[in-house]
């Protein structure tokens, strides 16, 4: 997927998390993470949004995400939105469920 | 073929959750409700629809909702954005899909066609998904029948109000000015054998008037209504919730069929009167209710 501008997602509420992603050329992922529960999900929260991010095809952008405690299919959406609007995409390849 | 869905079953309060409010998707079954509906609809912004969907399709293929009804209410499909709605939530598994504003048995077709063609597309068996559609204007109350018909994946059909009262160019008051669309409504919803399902109530401080208004669509036989908040949930059910006094008639009325039986007799009567056809299906149905609820409760 090639992004072409910055774009968000998310929000600042309980439950919810803000993604920020910015294209870039080079350097993989740059994270910038905050979470109020940083101490016991930090690091799942970072492997959630690179994975998401990965299989999206992103492989270069700035990433700035503002976590309030969300469960991990709420990163997943804010992030994949943040990514298809951040590439100016609608279509959406879905997954079934199994 | 397996489907999703249930066409008959407890469907006493249906709750809108808004689609794009993770704090809200994730706590909706605790509330108790029997169905929970998530909106991608009238409470998602114009602007955050995209979101809307990323969120509703990931909670549903990743949380757990127990027996819960999952319903998703998406947007017209004149407009495009329906048909994405479908694409995002048909593979994610929901159970039922509510179509709004529908005022032919065209809309539900059409509706349908989409849902097959997804289905289709990802290995899914064709008619797992069910469907449901809301009636909201005059035009739609009038082919009340021919949408009831319209598909054999419905569950039911449901009146919303707000639109409906603005079609008719009155605002809602003490329920005279929805009279005619629920009469047409329940009898469209039972002449095909499927749930009639009520508007909301949107004033949530007046439980008095809430009660008032479920009290009446209970009597006119609707299985439920749509709520929008989770206080409105027990009042509601508790309105439905057989009396002991006619559950202990219905269980007398049950008892005498079967002795009739035994015997060997195809009459059955209870303290000197005869028991006929329509009091045996009102007291199975009766009971049944109270079953379910109990089995609710338990879960």
């Amino acid at each position: 997927m090639k992004l072409k501008h910055t774009a968000m997602a998310g929000t600042l509420e309980s439950s919810d998390i803000m993604v920020t992603i910015e294209p870039k050329d080079t350097g993989g992922i740059a994270l910038d993470l905050t979470s109020s529960v940083m101490q016991q999900f930090g690091r799942q929260i970072e492997a959630v949004i690179r994975d998401t991010l990965s299989g999206l095809g992103v492989e270069n952008a700035a990433v700035i995400a503002v976590d309030k405690g969300a469960l991990d299919c709420t990163v997943r959406a804010r992030v994949s939105a943040a990514a298809l609007r951040a590439a100016g995409q609608e279509e959406f390849n879905w997954e079934v469920r199994r | 073929m397996e489907k999703r869905y249930v066409k008959d079953r407890l469907r006493r309060s249906m709750m809108f959750v808004p689609g794009n409010n993770p704090g809200m998707i994730a706590d909706a079954r605790i509330y108790g409700a029997d169905s929970i509906m998530f909106d991608l609809e009238d409470s998602v912004a114009l602007t955050e629809k995209d979101a809307a969907r990323f969120l509703v399709h990931n909670a549903l293929k990743t949380l757990h909702f127990g027996k819960k009804e999952i319903v998703v209410r998406i947007n017209d499909l004149s407009g495009g954005l329906g048909v994405r709605d479908l694409e995002a939530i048909v593979p994610a598994g929901v159970h039922v899909v509510r179509l709004p504003k529908t005022d032919s048995a065209q809309d539900v077709i059409d509706c349908e066609r989409e849902i097959a063609r997804i289905e289709e597309k990802h290995g899914i068996p064709v008619g797992a998904t069910g469907m449901m559609a809301a009636i909201e204007s005059a035009n739609g109350v009038l082919n009340a029948k021919e949408i009831a018909h319209a598909s054999g994946r419905l569950i039911g059909i449901a009146l919303g109000a707000e639109d409906y009262v603005t079609d008719l160019k009155t605002t809602r008051s003490d329920g005279i000015e929805l009279l005619f669309a629920r009469s047409m409504i329940l009898n469209a919803a039972r002449s095909a054998g499927i749930a009639a399902l009520d508007t909301v109530y949107s004033d949530v401080n007046n439980e008095e008037g809430f009660l008032a208004e479920v009290e009446l669509i209970r009597k006119l036989g609707f299985d439920g209504k749509s709520v929008i908040n989770p206080r409105q949930i027990q009042p509601l059910h508790r309105a439905f919730i057989p009396k002991e006094k006619d559950l202990q008639k219905a269980y007398a009325v049950m008892d005498a069929i079967a002795e009739a039986n035994a015997r060997g007799s195809g009459v059955a009567s209870l303290n000197g009167k005869m028991i006929d056809r329509p009091v045996v299906l009102r007291a199975q149905r009766l009971i049944a209710l109270a079953e379910a609820d109990k089995m609710t409760e338990e879960a």
